[in-house]
C-alpha cells in the first residue's frame, strides 16, 4: 500500500486525532477554511461557505471532547454538501436563480446523519442547475474548474462536491446521481464517487429532479472514508416511502482487499467501445489489476447490455419526472419570483427569467413526453425500455458479481466545449446511466492519468443491495492501484 | 321554480363526480392537522407548503377510511393499488401537482341503491372510488388586486366517488346524493358537510333518444354548494341542451358553471381548454399491496348500513315505514334510537317518536347533531316509562325533556323539579272536569247533538287548566261520565 500524497488527510484520521484529543476541531475546521481561502478563488468548487457555524460547532465538538463525551463516526470531519441538499439554515439554491436566498426550515435526511455522527458541514457545493448537467457549466451562479486542469470541467452535475475534494478542500462531500451526476465527476476529478443502490440512502431533503432516479451518496480520496460515509447515510427514514426498509450493513466492517474468487463481467460497451484512446489503456489495465488481485474476469459479450437505449430512455424518464417535480418553483411561495399583473404571465415570468436553459429545454421535453397523445409512445415506452434493462443486468449478474469498465467514455474536456451541444454531453453519462436505471449499486475509483495528466476512473456496477460487496471491490483495487488519497497537483501547492 | 323537463323522445344522462373530505385526524401525506375553520395557514408544514426537498407519506388512517368506503358503497377492493400525479398549475396547488390515483383506483364496481317508489329499489352504479389530495384555498378580496392563499385545506384527504352514467332525472340525482351521504355518514368516513366542504359534488350531463345507448356530447356543471342546487342546474342544463337540440343546434362539450343568484349555468371552458393533466405515476409512493387481512377487518367492523336497519326496524321492531325511515336516515339517528331502546322496558314505537319529536327538536333549535343533544338515552327511556305508565303525560313529558337538556337533571329531577306528576287522583280531577263543563256550554250542547269531536275540545279545557297534567285517559273517562254516555 502506498502511502498517500502529502495534502491528504483523511476523514478516518481526522476523526482520530479529534476523538483522541491530538487535534482539536477547532484546529481542523481552521485549516479546511484556510485550505478553502487559497484554492476556493481558483476552483469555485463552493455556492456557500458557513464559516460560522462550522467554528461554531467545532467548539461544541471541542468542548464534548473536553467532557468526554465524544462519539461520532465523523467527529470533527469536514463535510461539503452538494447544493440541492438541505441543510437547515444553510441557502438551498440547487445553483438556481429561481431559488436564490432560499433558506430550507430542515435538513435532509442523510445530513441529519452527518451531523448525528459528529460531521461538520463546511458549505454547499456548486452543481449544475438542479442537478441537470455533466460539466456543472449549467449553474446559474459560476462554473467550477477542474482542480486537475483549470481550464477544464470537473464533470458534473456534482461537480462541486467533485472539485472540492480533489482540491483537498475537504475530505469527504456529499452528492447526488441521477445519471451519473456522483460517479462521472468523481471520474473527471480523480475521487471516489459512490451511487448507493436506489433506496438505501433516505432521499428526504434532497430537491426531486428525478425521483425514481435520484439517490444521495458519498463522494472522498479513500475508499474507506467513503465508505463510513456511506455507512452513516445509508438507512432507513420513514420520510421517504421509496427508502429500503431494512438497515444497512456496516460496510467498512465489509472491506477486503481480497478479490479470491470474484467473477468481474467486462462488457465491450464499457471496455472496448468507450471513444477515447487513454481511457480505453487505462480501463484496460485497470481490469489487469483486479485480475492480478485474485478476481477472475468474464467477458459477457453474449449478453446485450442496451447502452445504446440508455441515453434516449433515461431522457424521457428523467425530464418526465423533472416537468413534474420543478412544477412547484412559480414563486409564490418562496425565491424571488418576478412580479406580474396576474397569474399566468406571473407564471411565464418567474420560469421563464429564473430557470436555466438546459432546465427550460428538459422541462420542455418531459411536458411533451407525457402530454396526451404522446404518453404512450415516450413515456410508457421508455418505462418498458427501463424494465429491459434491470431484466439485462440480472441475466448478466447470474454469471458474474460485478461488471466493471469506464465510469466516463472521456477524460474532462474544456471549459465551453460542449456547453452549446446538449445531445453530445449527454453522451457523457452514456456509461452511468444504466446503473441509474435499473437502479444498481456502483462506484467510480480512480485508475490513472491520461499522458495529459488527466484522471479516469474505474466504474465497478453491483447488484441491486449489493452497496458492501461493490465497495469492498473498489477498496481492493484502491489497495493494489496505489492510488489512495491522491489529490490534483494543485492541492499539494499548498499543503 | 318549475323544472323545464327533456322532450318526450330525449332522456337525461346523468352521472355525479363527489369528492368529500375524509375524517382522518391529520393530512394524506403528512402530520398537519385536518380540521376545519382554523386560522389561515395555521395547520400547514414543509410537506403541504410543497418545499423543495420534501416527500409525501401515505396516511394509514385515510387509506383505512378510503376501503371502508369503497366497501360500504359495495366495491371490488383490488390486492394493490398505487398513486398518480395530476399536473396543473394554480396557486393553490403548492406542488403544482395533485397527488391523485389514474388507472388503479382504490373501489371500482360499486353500488348506491334508492328507494324508489312502492317498495321497489333502483341501482345506481359507483364506477369508481379514489384517495387523493385536496388543493388549497384561494381567496379573491372583493375590489383588491391580490388574492390570498390558504393552505390549511392542502393536502386533506378526499375522496372521490364517480357514479356510473345511470341517473336519468335531476330528482333521481337529488336522491343519490342523499343516499350516499347517507351510507359515508354510516360508514364514518366523512362529515358530509356540503356547508363546511367535506362534500362536494360536479355534475355532468348529456341527452339522448330515449332507448339510445349513444352517449353524447357531455355538459360538466360546477359549483354545486348544495342538493337542492345540483337539481336545480341539472334541469336548467337539461333545459338549456333540449332547447339546443329542438332548435337543431349542438350541444357543445363543456365545462359550465352553475350562477345560483341567476339560476343558470354559463360557460367555463370549452374541451380545447380542458387542462392535459399528464397523469403519471408517482414516484415517490411505490405502488402498495392491500393486505387482505385488513380488507376483511374493515369490512367486518362496516356497522348495519342504511338499508339493512330500515328492514330490521319494520320487520323485528314493528315501526310503521315512515317512523322506520326517518330513524334510519341518519346514523347518529338511529344510533341514538338504539341505545334509548337498550336502556329497556319501553316499547319501540313510543320511543321512536320521542327521538323523532322532542329530541330532533332540541337538535334543531340548538343547530347541533343528535349526538350534541344533553338528553342521555337512558333519561329519554325513563320519561317514556313514565308516559306508558300513565303518570306523565306527553305534554309534560316533552317539557321535562326539555328540562333535562337545558339542566343535566335525572328524569325523576326534572318531573319533580316542574312539578308534573301526573294528576290521576279522580278527586282532584274531578273539580276541573266540572269547572270545564260549566264554562263551555256550546260544547257540551254540540256533544250531546252528536258530535263527538266536542269531547275533544273539553278534554283540551281539563288539560290547560291542570297545566298539562292531568292524565288525559282519566279526564275523559270522567268528562263523559258526567255526560251521562
Amino acid at each position: 500500500m502506498t502511502s498517500p500524497a502529502g495534502a491528504f488527510r483523511s476523514a478516518v484520521s481526522i476523526r482520530d486525532d479529534v476523538v483522541h484529543g491530538r487535534r482539536s476541531a477547532r484546529e481542523v475546521i481552521e485549516e479546511t477554511l484556510a485550505r478553502i481561502d487559497r484554492l476556493e478563488p481558483r476552483v469555485d468548487a463552493f455556492l456557500a461557505v458557513d464559516r460560522a457555524g462550522a467554528l461554531a460547532r467545532a467548539a461544541e465538538i471541542d468542548a464534548e471532547v473536553t467532557a468526554g463525551r465524544a462519539q461520532g463516526r465523523l467527529l470533527g470531519v469536514p463535510v461539503a454538501v452538494k447544493d440541492n441538499i438541505c441543510v437547515r439554515g444553510l441557502p438551498a439554491t440547487c445553483a438556481s436563480r429561481i431559488l436564490a436566498g432560499y433558506h430550507p426550515p430542515f435538513s435532509a435526511h442523510a445530513v441529519e446523519r452527518v451531523l448525528a455522527e459528529g460531521g461538520v458541514v463546511i458549505g454547499k457545493t456548486n452543481c449544475d442547475e438542479f442537478g441537470m448537467g455533466s460539466s456543472t457549466e449549467n449553474s446559474a451562479y459560476k462554473p467550477t474548474r477542474n482542480p486537475h486542469d483549470l481550464e477544464r470541467v470537473p464533470g458534473g452535475s456534482s461537480g462541486g462536491s467533485a472539485a472540492a475534494v480533489a482540491a483537498g478542500m475537504v475530505p469527504l462531500s456529499l452528492g447526488s446521481d441521477t445519471g451519473g451526476s456522483i460517479r462521472q465527476p468523481a471520474s473527471l476529478c480523480g475521487v471516489i464517487g459512490f451511487k448507493p443502490t436506489f433506496g438505501a440512502v433516505s432521499r428526504f431533503g434532497l430537491v426531486a429532479f428525478a425521483s425514481s432516479l435520484d439517490q444521495i451518496g458519498p463522494l472522498g480520496a479513500s475508499l474507506l472514508d467513503v465508505a463510513t460515509l456511506a455507512s452513516v447515510i445509508a438507512g432507513p427514514d420513514a420520510r421517504d416511502s421509496t427508502a429500503l426498509p431494512r438497515p444497512a450493513p456496516d460496510f467498512v466492517a465489509a472491506l477486503s482487499p481480497s478479490l479470491e474468487g470474484v467473477r468481474i463481467g467486462v462488457h465491450r460497451d464499457y471496455v472496448e467501445d468507450v471513444a477515447d484512446a487513454a481511457v480505453r489503456a487505462l480501463i484496460g489495465r485497470a481490469l489487469e489489476t483486479l485480475r492480478e488481485a485474485g478476481a477472475r474476469i468474464v467477458h459477457l459479450d453474449g449478453v446485450d447490455l442496451l447502452s445504446r437505449y440508455a441515453v434516449p430512455a433515461y431522457y424521457l424518464v428523467a425530464n418526465s419526472e423533472a416537468s413534474s417535480n420543478l412544477a412547484r418553483f412559480d414563486g409564490l411561495r418562496y425565491g424571488p419570483g418576478a412580479g406580474a399583473p396576474d397569474l399566468l404571465s406571473t407564471y411565464t415570468a418567474t420560469r421563464g427569467r429564473l430557470f436555466g436553459e438546459e432546465v427550460k429545454r428538459r422541462i420542455l421535453l418531459g411536458t411533451f413526453a407525457l402530454s396526451s397523445g404522446y404518453h404512450d409512445a415516450y413515456y410508457l415506452k421508455a418505462l418498458r425500455v427501463r424494465r429491459l434493462f434491470i431484466e439485462a443486468f440480472q441475466e448478466a449478474f447470474r454469471n458474474v458479481d460485478f461488471i466493471a469498465g469506464a465510469t466516463s467514455p472521456i477524460p474532462a474536456f474544456a471549459l465551453g466545449e460542449k456547453i452549446d451541444d446538449p445531445v453530445t454531453m449527454y453522451q457523457c453519462d452514456v456509461l452511468t446511466i444504466p446503473a441509474s436505471l435499473a437502479g444498481l449499486p456502483a462506484v467510480s475509483v480512480p485508475c490513472g492519468r491520461t499522458p495529459q495528466g488527466l484522471p479516469v476512473g474505474l466504474q465497478i456496477i453491483g447488484p441491486a443491495l449489493a452497496d458492501a460487496r461493490v465497495l469492498s471491490c473498489a477498496f481492493a483495487f484502491e489497495q493494489r492501484s496505489g492510488l489512495m488519497g491522491t489529490l490534483a497537483p494543485l492541492a499539494e501547492e499548498v499543503a | 321554480m318549475t323544472a323545464p323537463r327533456a322532450a318526450p323522445d330525449l332522456e337525461p344522462v346523468i352521472g355525479l363526480e363527489v369528492h368529500v373530505q375524509l375524517a382522518t385526524r391529520s393530512k394524506l401525506f403528512c402530520a398537519c392537522r385536518n380540521e376545519y375553520g382554523a386560522a389561515p395557514n395555521a395547520h400547514v408544514c414543509p410537506v403541504c407548503t410543497g418545499q423543495p426537498g420534501v416527500l409525501p407519506v401515505l396516511n394509514e388512517q385515510a387509506l383505512s377510511l378510503g376501503l371502508s368506503a369503497a366497501l360500504a358503497l359495495g366495491c371490488e377492493v383490488p390486492a394493490s393499488t398505487k398513486f398518480d400525479r395530476k399536473n396543473y398549475f394554480y396557486p393553490d396547488l403548492p406542488k403544482g401537482y395533485q397527488i391523485s390515483q389514474y388507472d388503479r383506483p382504490l373501489g371500482l364496481g360499486g353500488a348506491v341503491e334508492l328507494a324508489g317508489d312502492g317498495g321497489a329499489t333502483r341501482r345506481v352504479g359507483v364506477a369508481r372510488v379514489h384517495l387523493e389530495e385536496d388543493a388549497g384555498k384561494t381567496l379573491h378580496p372583493p375590489g383588491e388586486n391580490y388574492s390570498l392563499v390558504d393552505l390549511n385545506r392542502a393536502g386533506v384527504p378526499l375522496l372521490e366517488i364517480v357514479s356510473a352514467p345511470d341517473l336519468r332525472s335531476p330528482e333521481e340525482a337529488h336522491r343519490y346524493l342523499v343516499a350516499l351521504k347517507r351510507t359515508l355518514r354510516y360508514a364514518r368516513v366523512s362529515e358530509c358537510d356540503m356547508e363546511k366542504g367535506s362534500l362536494r359534488c360536479d355534475a355532468n350531463v348529456s341527452l339522448r333518444a330515449r332507448g339510445s345507448s349513444a352517449l353524447n356530447a357531455r355538459v360538466e356543471i360546477k359549483n354545486l354548494n348544495s342538493f337542492r342546487n345540483v337539481e336545480r342546474a341539472l334541469a336548467h342544463d337539461i333545459a338549456r341542451q333540449t332547447t339546443l337540440l329542438a332548435a337543431g343546434e349542438a350541444v357543445l362539450q363543456e365545462t359550465r358553471m352553475w350562477r345560483e343568484e341567476e339560476e343558470c349555468t354559463a360557460p367555463l371552458r370549452s374541451k380545447e381548454e380542458e387542462h392535459d393533466y399528464r397523469y403519471f405515476p408517482e414516484p415517490d409512493l411505490p405502488e402498495f399491496a392491500i393486505p387482505p387481512e385488513l380488507v376483511e377487518r374493515l369490512r367486518a367492523g362496516l356497522p348495519e348500513m342504511p338499508a339493512a336497519r330500515l328492514e330490521r326496524y319494520i320487520g323485528r321492531l314493528g315501526l310503521p315505514a315512515e317512523t322506520a325511515a326517518a330513524l334510519a336516515a341518519d346514523w347518529e339517528v338511529a344510533d341514538y334510537y338504539e341505545r334509548c331502546l337498550a336502556a329497556g322496558g319501553v316499547p319501540a314505537r313510543a320511543v321512536a317518536s320521542f327521538v323523532l319529536g322532542a329530541v330532533l327538536q332540541e337538535a334543531n333549535a340548538r343547530h347541533v347533531s343528535v349526538s350534541g343533544v344533553n338528553i342521555p338515552p337512558a333519561s329519554l327511556a325513563e320519561v317514556a316509562r313514565l308516559v306508558e305508565a300513565g303518570a306523565l303525560s306527553h305534554q309534560a313529558a316533552r317539557k321535562v325533556l326539555a328540562e333535562i337538556a337545558a339542566s343535566g337533571q335525572s328524569a325523576a329531577q326534572a318531573v319533580a323539579s316542574l312539578g308534573l306528576e301526573q294528576v290521576s287522583d279522580r278527586a282532584q280531577l274531578a273539580v276541573a272536569v266540572d269547572a270545564a263543563l260549566a264554562a263551555a256550554p256550546v260544547a257540551v250542547a254540540q256533544y250531546r247533538a252528536g258530535k263527538q269531536n266536542a269531547l275533544n275540545a273539553l278534554v283540551g279545557a281539563v288539560m290547560k287548566a291542570t297545566r298539562g297534567k292531568a292524565d288525559p285517559k282519566l279526564a275523559r273517562q270522567l268528562l263523559l261520565e258526567r255526560l251521562g254516555a
